[in-house]
C-alpha cells in the first residue's frame, strides 16, 4: 500500500526539444511555461504560484547568470520568489526537491519547478569544456578528462567486472532512439540501427557517439502543490509518493567503486522506502541516460535487475515499452535530447504524460507507478522520484 | 627549530610534484590517507595531520582512450587517461603515457613520473604527473 502524497503536480509544460537557433533560454522557459499554464485553465499563475525553482547548469552557455528572475520576467511572474538550484545535469531535480520542501513547510502552497538550457549555439569543444566543469578540475579535467571519458571509465570497469559489452551498450542507444522516434518533442525523432550505433566514432573508447546524449535546447516545468489543493486545480493530478537525494565525491578516483553510482542507489532507496513501492511496481521510469552505460548502471542501482545483469536486461528487451519496466519512453537524454538543466523536470513531464494517459504512441498502457532518476556529474548529485497517478 | 608544514592544500601537493614527489595527508587522530590532502579530515573532523610520501608504484583500475578532447588537449588525441591504485591503497588519476594505446589494460603495472616543464597555456601553470609502465613496451 502506498503511502499519503508528500506533492502533487497539477500541470506541466516542455519546451520542443532540439537546436532552437534564434531563442535565448528564457524564452524557452517561456514555451514551457506557457503549456503548463494552457493546460491547468484553474491555475490563476500571478495570484497562485507563491515561489519558483529554476534548475540551469551554467552560465557560460549564454553568458547569462541570475537564472530565476529572468526566467520569471519572461513567464509573468514577477514578483514572486525565485530560486536558481544547481547540480549540473541533476539541476532541476534539485529544483523538485526544493519545491517539495517549500510546500511540505507550508510556505508556499503552490510553486512551479522547472529548468533551462541553451547549449547549441556554442561549438562543441565549448561545451565539452563548460560540462567537464561538473567534474573535479585540479586532478580530473586537468589531466584531460572529459565528461564521456569519465562514464566511459564506469564502462571500461563494467565490462571487466561483469562482462558487459559494448553491443549492450548500443542497445540502449538503439531502445531510446525507438521510443524518441514516437515523441513529438525529441531531439533526434529517428530509429537508429545496432550497426550503426556499433560503428559511429569513438569519442571516448569504449564509448561511441551513438553511445552519448545528445548537446540540446530545452527547458520544461512542473507545477506541484499540496495535495489537498490538487483537485482545485484538476480532476488528473499525479502525486509524488516518495522523493531521496544524495551526494558523493566529486572526483571518480576517490570512489572503492566505478560500476555503480552510488547516490542513484541511496536516493532510490530513500524513495522506495517513502513511497512504500518496490522496484517490481514501477510500471515506466524516466533514468539518466547521459551514456548508454548510465542507463545499464541505473537498472542495477535502482533495482530494476541484479547487480552485474544490467547488460543482459537491455539485451532480453526487458527494459522497453512492453517489458518488465518501460524506461525512457520519452527516448532519454539519448533521443528526446539532454538540455542538462532542463532534464529533471522534462523527465517529470514525461512521467506525468504517461500517468495521466497523454503519452500518445508511446502510452504505456495502464502506467499508474513512475519514476525518475536524474543524475549531476559523474554521481556526485542524484535525485529519485516516484510518481503515483492522481 | 620546527618547521611549520606546508598547508594540506592542492597546491601544496602540485609544489611537491615539482620536487618529483607525490605526498598525501596522514591524519594523526584516525590514521585515513587523504588523496588529495584536505584540510582537515573528512572521517574524524582533525586538523592534526602529517605529510606522508606515497609509493610510485600500482594498478591501473580502470581507463579511457579519449578522441574528443577539451581544446587544451586537442593536440595530445589519443590518449589514455586512468584511475590508478597505489600501493598502500591511494587512488589517482592521471595520463598513461610511453605505452601503445591498444597495450593499456585494466590490472597493468603502472608507475608515476613526473612532467615538471609541460603545462597548457590556459589552466594554471602547475607542473604534472603521469603513469607509464614500469618496463618500457
Amino acid at each position: 500500500m502506498t503511502r499519503k502524497p508528500l506533492v502533487s503536480i497539477v500541470s506541466a509544460g516542455m519546451s520542443k526539444f532540439g537546436k532552437r537557433e534564434g531563442l535565448y533560454g528564457r524564452e524557452l522557459f517561456a514555451e514551457a511555461a506557457s503549456e503548463a499554464f494552457e493546460r491547468c485553465p484553474n491555475l490563476d499563475p500571478k495570484k497562485d504560484i507563491k515561489a519558483a525553482f529554476i534548475g540551469m547548469m551554467g552560465e557560460s552557455f549564454e553568458h547569462q547568470g541570475h537564472t530565476g528572475p529572468t526566467a520569471l520576467d519572461w513567464v509573468g511572474l514577477l514578483p514572486t520568489q525565485a530560486f536558481r538550484t544547481e547540480g549540473a545535469c541533476g539541476s532541476s531535480a534539485t529544483a523538485i526537491r526544493c519545491g517539495i520542501f517549500a510546500v511540505l513547510s507550508g510556505f508556499a502552497d503552490v510553486v512551479m519547478v522547472g529548468g533551462v538550457e541553451k547549449m547549441t549555439h556554442r561549438a562543441t569543444a565549448d561545451v565539452t569544456e563548460y560540462l567537464a566543469m561538473a567534474c573535479d578540475f585540479p586532478f580530473e579535467q586537468w589531466n584531460g578528462l572529459t565528461f564521456p571519458g569519465l562514464f566511459a571509465m564506469v564502462a571500461t570497469a563494467h565490462m571487466y567486472k561483469y562482462g558487459t559489452t559494448e553491443e549492450q551498450m548500443a542497445l540502449v542507444a538503439v531502445k531510446n532512439h525507438h521510443h524518441g522516434a514516437m515523441n513529438p518533442k525529441a531531439h533526434m525523432q529517428k530509429e537508429i540501427s545496432l550497426e550503426k550505433a556499433m560503428s559511429s566514432r569513438v569519442i571516448a573508447w569504449p564509448l561511441k557517439l551513438y553511445d552519448c546524449s545528445l548537446i540540446t535546447d530545452g527547458a520544461s516545468c512542473i507545477i506541484l502543490t499540496k495535495p489537498e489543493l490538487a483537485k482545485k486545480f484538476t480532476d488528473t493530478p499525479v502525486h509524488i509518493i516518495g522523493s531521496g537525494q544524495a551526494s558523493d565525491t566529486i572526483g571518480l578516483y576517490e570512489r572503492k567503486e566505478f560500476t555503480t553510482l552510488k547516490v542513484g542507489k541511496l536516493a532510490g532507496q530513500e524513495a522506495y522506502k517513502m513511497a512504500g513501492v518496490a522496484p517490481s511496481d514501477i510500471d515506466v521510469a524516466e533514468v539518466h541516460d547521459c551514456f548508454t552505460i548510465a542507463e545499464i548502471v541505473a537498472y542495477e542501482d535502482l533495482g530494476f535487475c541484479e547487480l552485474g545483469k544490467g547488460g543482459r536486461f537491455i539485451e532480453n528487451g526487458q527494459s522497453q515499452i512492453g517489458g518488465k519496466v518501460a524506461v525512457c519512453t520519452s527516448g532519454g537524454l539519448k533521443s528526446k535530447g539532454h538540455p542538462v538543466g532542463a532534464t529533471g523536470t522534462a523527465q517529470a513531464y514525461e512521467i506525468y504524460l504517461q500517468l495521466t494517459g497523454q503519452a500518445g504512441k508511446r502510452q504505456v498502457d495502464g502506467a499508474k507507478i513512475g519514476l525518475t532518476h536524474n543524475v549531476g556529474g559523474l554521481g556526485a548529485t542524484g535525485v529519485v522520484n516516484i510518481y503515483r497517478r492522481g | 627549530m620546527v618547521e611549520e608544514p606546508r598547508p594540506f592544500t592542492i597546491e601544496s601537493f602540485y609544489n611537491f610534484i615539482k620536487e618529483r614527489k607525490l605526498m598525501g595527508a596522514k591524519c594523526n587522530k584516525c590514521g585515513e590517507l587523504l588523496v588529495p590532502p584536505k584540510p582537515m579530515c573528512p572521517e574524524c573532523f582533525s586538523k592534526d595531520l602529517s605529510w606522508k610520501e606515497l609509493p610510485k608504484n600500482g594498478k591501473l583500475l580502470t581507463y579511457t582512450i579519449i578522441h574528443v578532447s577539451p581544446k587544451q588537449f586537442q593536440a595530445l588525441t589519443p590518449y589514455a587517461v586512468g584511475i590508478v591504485e597505489l600501493e598502500e591503497g591511494a587512488q589517482l588519476p592521471g595520463t598513461i603515457k610511453g605505452i601503445a594505446l591498444d597495450k593499456v589494460k585494466v590490472g597493468m603495472d603502472l608507475t608515476v613520473d613526473f612532467d615538471t616543464e609541460q603545462a597548457t597555456d590556459e589552466w594554471p601553470q602547475w607542473p604534472r604527473y603521469y603513469f607509464k609502465p614500469m618496463h618500457y613496451m
